[in-house]
């Protein structure tokens, strides 16, 4: 490996640290969502900085050549986000349909409301006002 | 009567509660007479909405559960709407003694926010292990960003004053801890006066809090990273309109 990869790998990682710091920062992303995120940019950091942490890890696991074990990882994490969207995504659903019933059944109270009010207290409607 | 009783709305964020709301408000009627009491039901799925409102406290519904955070802000924003100008957050299990509220209030002569500290000398709560220690960093590093101290940093038994609600109504944060954590750190960043006063804290009516050290670890690991991200995060500026007050 020659120094420009070497750079090369630590600039990305860093990138992903720097963009992931900044959302949260901004409130563009909400910590709980940045986890795996943070996890894998500081992988990808370690691995950069020290490649003979990846080649011994990879020794370690029985993996025979240590790109394969970035790759397995790398997917592990894409699916784990995956999976944490697609959950996140249902109880959006979940809070959407509460919210929707909500406002069904907040317009029929009102609507009850005005029919009640309509028919006892108000004055009736103008005839000129409304054909305006 | 203390002469801000009348302006100070009495929040407090109830999760399925029902054993204890009632009672938390008969307690705050009864040695606060006059004060105006909201519940905010944060998607309880038991009685605490027609529990609170029997007491005779102003209930807010949530549809969905918001947490913490998400129930005081619609709290702020009601006594903004309202035109209370203190807010005092009271838990819903009755962990908090509504006599200490005058205190707290009393102590906004000089403050902006007043926070009830359990390790202050009074009572007889005690938290052990890790949790501990997460509590004994955070109270430090937001002392010393509110140049003040505060032991308990944690409390959900706080006071806030008019500037305080106008900035919270408008920026109270909905993360993890950020209704303790994070809502000091804003407050405290946009220069409002931080005071904390001693008060006892009862025993939780249902359960004790968890001792798992696991847990505990993963407890200060989170607080962490919120006083952190809160650090890092752009200042809050109070507004001139939100400045005068």
């Amino acid at each position: 490996m020659n120094i420009s990869s070497y750079v090369l790998g630590i600039l990305a990682a860093l990138l992903i640290l720097a963009v992931v710091i900044e959302m949260l920062r901004r409130h563009r992303l909400r910590e709980r969502h940045a986890t795996w995120w943070l996890f894998a940019g500081v992988l990808a950091l370690v691995a950069g900085i020290f490649p003979a942490s990846l080649v011994g890890a990879a020794k370690l696991l029985g993996v025979e050549l240590p790109v394969n074990l970035v790759f397995f990882v790398a997917l592990i994490i894409l699916f784990l986000v995956c999976l944490q969207q697609s959950s996140e995504l249902t109880s959006l659903e979940a809070k959407t349909r509460t919210l929707v019933e909500q406002s069904a059944l907040q317009d029929l109270r009102i609507r009850a409301l005005e029919d009640a009010s309509s028919n006892h207290t108000l004055p009736p409607v103008d005839p000129d006002d409304s054909a305006r | 009567m203390h002469p801000r009783i009348e302006r100070t709305l009495i929040v407090m964020p109830a999760l399925n509660e029902e054993e204890s709301v009632a009672a938390v408000v008969a307690e705050v009627f009864a040695h606060l007479p006059g004060v105006h009491c909201l519940v905010v039901d944060d998607g309880s799925t038991d009685r605490t909405a027609e529990e609170a409102r029997a007491a005779g406290a102003t209930v807010a519904q949530l549809a969905v559960n918001l947490g913490v955070g998400g129930a005081m802000r619609v709290g702020f924003r009601y006594a903004l709407d309202h035109g209370f100008d203190y807010v005092v957050q009271v838990d819903s299990d009755g962990q908090h003694d509504p006599r200490s509220v005058i205190d707290l209030l009393n102590e906004l002569d000089h403050a902006d926010i007043a926070l009830g500290a359990r390790f202050a000398g009074e009572g007889d709560y005690v938290v052990k292990g890790p949790r501990r220690w997460a509590m004994v960093v955070l109270a430090r590093s937001i002392s010393y960003l509110a140049k003040s101290t505060l032991t308990d940093t944690t409390s959900g038994f706080r006071a806030s004053g008019p500037r305080a609600v106008r900035l919270f109504a408008a920026h109270y944060p909905a993360e993890y801890l950020g209704d303790t954590i994070e809502s000091l750190v804003i407050a405290a960043r946009a220069g409002c006066v931080i005071r904390q006063v001693p008060v006892s804290m009862r025993a939780r009516a249902g359960g004790v809090p968890s001792h798992n050290p696991l847990k505990a670890a993963a407890y200060l690991g989170r607080a962490g990273m919120a006083l952190l991200l809160a650090l890092l995060r752009p200042r809050v500026v109070l507004s001139y309109n939100e400045a005068t007050s």
